[in-house]
C-alpha cells in the first residue's frame, strides 16, 4: 500500500512538508531584498542588524508581548477558517471587547483572580455579541460574513469612539488623552518577571513579559484539543470541508455557522486584553491598532493550526520589533510590512502547489496500486 | 419599460425626501450641494463595484478590491504630483491592474483561495505603500511620509443650457439652477438634485459614469463578455466549448483592477488633492457590498453605490439631515409592515412596525447625532441593505470555486 496513504513518515512526505515553507521563506527573503536594495543599503547588513537587536533579552520580551494578541487573535479566525467561514472583524470584536471590559471592570473590585477572571467574562460577552451580529445575518439572512464583518469592525471604531468621549471617559483638566477609569489592582494583570527573574533574566528597562502570555498558551492548546479531539471539534471541521455531506450526517450546520462565529468573536474580545491588563489599565484614545488585521495575516501562515499561529505570531512579532533597529543604518523600519506581506503571500502559494502536487502523487500511486 | 420604472422609483424617492425637508427643516437633504457631493463619492465605489462585476463576472471573488484601490490611490497622488493629473489616473489604473496581476497568479494559476488571497493583497498593498511613501518622501515643501504632494486638479464643467459652465468662452445659462432657487415644493427639490448631479463636474467623473453601460454592452452584447461570463458561470462547459477559462479569468481580474485602480486614482486625484493614508478607508469593500445589493449587475450596483454615496455624503455635510433622515427610515419601515401585513404575515408587520415605533422614538428623544455616529451612516446603510436584500441575490454559480483545468482539483 502506498505511503502517502498512511501516517508513516518517510523521505517523501517529509521533503514535501519542508518544500512548501522552505520555498516561502527564499521567495520572501529575496523580495525583502530588493525592498532594502530599493533604499540602496546592503540586505545582509540588514538581515544581522535585525537580527542582533531582536534577539537581545528585552527585544525577546517585546517580540512576546507583540506576538501574544497576535497569537489569540488568530486562534479567533482559525475557529471560523475551521468551519469553512471567514471573521474579518476581529479588530472591532476586540476593540469593543476592551473598551468594555475595561469600563465595567473599573466600576467594581473584586478578589484578585475573581476580577480578572470577570474582566475576561465581560470582554468575551462582548466580543461575542458583535460578533452574533454577522452570525445572525449569516444565519438568518443569508449576508456574506466576510462583507458584514468588515462593515462591522468600521462600526465598532465610531461606536467605540462616541462611547470613549460621551460616557466612558474620566475628564481630566488639561489633558487632551481620553482614557476610561483606572482599572484597580485586583484586575490587573501582573508581567511574568517573578518567575523570569528565578530563571536568571534581568530586569529590562522595557517591563517584562505579559502575564497574559499564559492566557494565549493555554487558549493554543484548548483550541487544539477542542478542534481535533471533540466531537464539537469533529462537527466544526465537518461543516467546513463539506456542509453538504456534514448535513447529510447530522450536523446542524447553521447552529455550527453561528456557533463559529460567535466563539470566534468572544475569544477576540480576549485578544485585546494583554496591553490593557497588563501596561496600561485602562483603555484610551491609543490602543493600538491593526491587531486584527495582522491575525488574520498570522492564521493564514500558521495554517490554522494552534503550533503553526504560534510559530508564525512570534514571527510577526520578531519582524516587527527587530525592523526597529532598521533606523539606526538608515532603512526605514516601514520594511517589516513587505517582509510580513511577501512571507504571507508566498506561502499561501507554495502550501496550495505543494497541495496539488501531493494529489497528483497521490491519484499515481492510487493508479499503481489498482492496476497491480 | 424598464427605465419607466427607474423613473418612477427615482421620482417617488426625491418626493419621499422633499417631504422630510419640509417638515424637519432640514434642507441639505435635497440641496444641490449634496447632490454633487453624493456624486463625487459614488464613483469610486461605482468604479470598485465594476472592478468586482468584472473579476467575479469571471468567477474570481475579489476581496482584494480594496488593496488595488490603495495602490491605485498612491499611484495617483505620487506619479499625479509629479508628471500632471492625467499621467497620475493612467498610472493608476496600471498600478491597480498590478495588484490585479498578483491576484490572478495567486488564485487562477495556482488555485489559492480567492478571498486568502484577496485579503493577503489588502494586506501587502498598505504596507507596500507605506513603505514606498517613506522611501519616497524627500522633506521639504513635501506634505509629509504618509502624504504626496498635491496634485494639479482636473477642470470641472457643467451641462450646457441647463447648469451652466463655460463652453469655448460662452457661458452658458444655469436653468436648472434657477428653477432650484424658486423654492417650490417638489419641483425646486427636482432641480436642485438634478443640478448638483450635472454641474460643475470633472470630465473624470463623466467617462467614469459612462463606464456603466459600456461594462453592460460589454458583458452582454459581445461575445467577449459572454465568454467572460460563462467562465464565472460554468467553467467545465465553457473549456468544453473551446473557451480558454484561464484567459477569460486573467482578464476579468485585470480589468477588475483597472477599474479598482482608477477608483483609487479618483480618490486622490479628483476627490481631494492629493494623496494620504488611509484615503480608501474601507471603500473597496463597499464597492463590493455595492456590487452584491446590484445582484452582481451594472444597473444594480449604480443604484447601490449612489445609495452609499448619498449616506456619505450626508454624512460629510450636515448631521442635521442625517437626523432627519431617521424619519426616512420610519416610512421605510412602515411601507414594510404594510406590505408584509398585507402578504399575511402579522409578525415580521408587528416587528417592522415596533422598529418604526422605536426609531420615531429616537428621533424626537435626541435634538442631533454626535458626529462618531453619523460617520457610521454608510456601513449601518450596506448592512441594512444587504439584511433586506441578500436573500434573492444570485451570484454567478462558479464564483470564488477555484478552476482546473481539466477538471482535476
Amino acid at each position: 500500500m502506498s505511503n502517502l496513504f498512511t501516517r508513516k513518515l518517510t523521505p517523501s512526505k517529509v521533503g514535501l512538508a519542508v518544500a512548501a515553507p522552505l520555498a516561502a521563506a527564499i521567495f520572501s527573503i529575496i523580495i525583502s531584498s530588493l525592498a532594502v536594495i530599493a533604499s540602496k543599503k546592503s540586505p545582509i547588513e540588514a538581515f544581522t542588524t535585525m537580527l542582533q537587536f531582536g534577539t537581545e533579552t528585552g527585544s525577546l520580551m517585546e517580540v512576546i508581548n507583540t506576538a501574544t494578541p497576535y497569537y489569540i487573535a488568530a486562534i479567533a479566525i482559525a475557529v471560523t477558517f475551521r468551519a469553512g467561514l471567514f471573521n474579518i472583524g476581529v479588530e472591532g470584536q476586540l476593540r469593543l471587547g476592551a473598551l468594555f471590559s475595561c469600563y465595567i471592570g473599573a466600576m467594581f473590585v473584586l478578589p484578585p483572580v475573581l476580577h480578572v477572571a470577570a474582566v475576561f467574562i465581560v470582554a468575551m460577552t462582548f466580543g461575542g455579541l458583535w460578533a452574533a451580529i454577522a452570525a445572525y445575518l449569516k444565519v438568518k439572512r443569508g449576508v456574506n460574513e466576510v462583507i458584514s464583518t468588515i462593515m462591522l469592525n468600521s462600526l465598532a471604531g465610531g461606536l467605540s469612539a462616541y462611547l470613549l468621549s460621551k460616557h466612558f471617559a474620566l475628564v481630566e483638566v488639561g489633558s487632551n488623552n481620553l482614557q476610561t477609569k483606572e482599572l484597580p489592582a485586583s484586575a490587573q494583570v501582573p508581567d511574568l518577571m517573578p518567575i523570569l527573574r528565578t530563571l536568571g533574566v534581568e530586569d529590562q528597562p522595557g517591563g517584562g513579559v505579559y502575564g497574559m502570555f499564559f492566557v494565549a498558551v493555554a487558549l493554543g492548546f484548548v483550541f487544539w484539543f477542542v478542534v481535533n479531539r471533540t466531537r464539537f471539534g469533529f462537527e466544526l471541521r465537518a461543516s467546513g470541508l463539506n456542509p453538504i455531506a456534514a448535513r447529510v450526517s447530522g450536523v446542524n450546520s447553521k447552529r455550527m455557522t453561528f456557533m463559529a462565529l460567535v466563539i470566534s468573536g468572544a475569544i477576540a474580545g480576549l485578544s485585546g486584553l494583554p496591553e490593557v491588563l497588563g501596561q496600561t489599565h485602562s483603555y484610551n484614545l491609543g490602543f493600538r491598532a491593526g491587531i486584527g488585521f495582522s491575525a488574520i495575516a498570522v492564521a493564514l501562515l500558521g495554517r490554522n493550526s494552534a503550533g503553526g499561529m504560534a510559530f508564525s505570531a512570534l514571527l510577526f512579532g520578531f519582524l516587527e520589533v527587530s525592523s526597529r533597529s532598521l533606523e539606526l543604518i538608515d532603512i526605514a523600519p516601514e520594511t517589516y510590512v513587505i517582509m510580513q506581506g511577501s512571507i504571507l503571500l508566498s506561502s499561501v502559494v507554495a502550501y496550495e502547489v505543494v497541495r496539488r502536487f501531493r494529489l497528483t502523487l497521490q491519484s499515481n500511486e492510487l493508479a499503481k496500486v489498482v492496476q497491480a | 419599460m424598464k427605465a419607466m420604472k427607474m423613473l418612477r422609483y427615482a421620482t417617488m424617492l426625491v418626493f419621499v425626501l422633499a417631504s422630510i425637508r419640509v417638515i424637519t427643516g432640514a434642507t441639505d437633504l435635497t440641496s444641490t450641494g449634496t447632490a454633487s457631493a453624493a456624486l463625487l463619492l459614488s464613483v469610486p465605489i461605482v468604479l470598485a463595484a465594476l472592478g468586482g462585476l468584472f473579476s467575479e463576472r469571471a468567477g474570481v471573488v475579489n476581496i482584494g478590491l480594496e488593496g488595488m484601490m490603495i495602490m491605485g490611490a498612491w499611484a495617483g497622488g505620487y506619479i499625479g504630483s509629479q508628471h500632471g493629473p492625467w499621467a497620475g489616473l493612467f498610472a493608476a489604473v496600471i498600478f491597480g491592474s498590478i495588484g490585479a496581476l498578483v491576484h490572478a497568479i495567486a488564485t487562477v494559476s495556482f488555485g489559492v483561495d480567492h478571498v486568502v488571497s484577496g485579503v493577503a493583497i489588502n494586506i501587502i498593498a498598505a504596507g507596500l505603500v507605506r513603505y514606498l511613501s517613506t522611501l519616497l518622501y524627500k522633506g521639504g515643501s513635501w506634505p509629509g511620509p504618509s502624504q504626496s504632494p498635491g496634485v494639479e486638479s482636473i477642470s470641472l464643467n457643467g451641462l450646457p443650457v441647463l447648469s451652466g459652465g463655460q463652453y469655448f468662452g460662452w457661458k452658458s445659462p444655469d436653468v436648472l439652477g434657477s428653477i432650484a432657487n424658486l423654492k417650490w415644493f417638489f419641483i425646486s427639490d427636482f432641480a436642485a438634485i438634478l443640478r448638483g448631479l450635472t454641474g460643475s463636474v470633472s470630465y473624470v467623473t463623466v467617462v467614469a459614469i459612462s463606464f456603466v453601460p459600456l461594462a453592460y454592452f460589454i458583458l452582454w452584447r459581445t461575445s467577449f463578455g459572454l465568454r467572460l461570463r460563462s467562465a464565472g458561470e460554468a467553467p467545465y462547459a465553457a473549456e468544453s466549448l473551446g473557451v480558454n477559462v484561464y484567459a477569460m479569468k486573467y482578464a476579468g481580474v485585470l480589468i477588475s483592477g483597472g477599474f479598482a485602480g482608477l477608483g483609487g486614482g479618483f480618490l486622490a486625484i479628483v476627490a481631494a488633492s492629493n494623496y494620504q493614508e488611509n484615503q480608501v478607508a474601507g471603500r473597496g469593500y463597499i464597492g463590493l457590498a455595492a456590487l452584491i445589493f446590484g445582484n452582481y449587475r451594472p444597473g444594480g450596483l449604480l443604484a447601490g453605490a449612489g445609495l452609499f454615496g448619498f449616506a456619505d455624503a450626508l454624512q460629510l455635510r450636515d448631521s442635521d439631515s442625517i437626523h432627519a433622515l431617521l424619519l426616512f427610515i420610519v416610512a421605510i419601515l412602515v411601507f414594510v409592515a404594510y406590505r408584509k401585513f398585507k402578504s399575511g404575515k402579522q409578525v415580521s408587520a408587528l416587528i417592522s412596525l415596533a422598529s418604526a415605533g422605536f426609531t420615531l422614538w429616537f428621533y424626537f428623544s435626541v435634538d442631533e447625532l454626535p458626529g462618531q455616529l453619523v460617520t457610521m451612516t454608510p456601513y449601518i446603510a450596506t448592512i441594512l441593505v444587504m439584511a433586506l436584500a441578500s436573500q434573492r441575490l444570485r451570484m454567478p454559480a462558479a464564483d470564488g470555486i477555484p478552476y482546473r483545468r481539466g477538471g482535476l482539483r
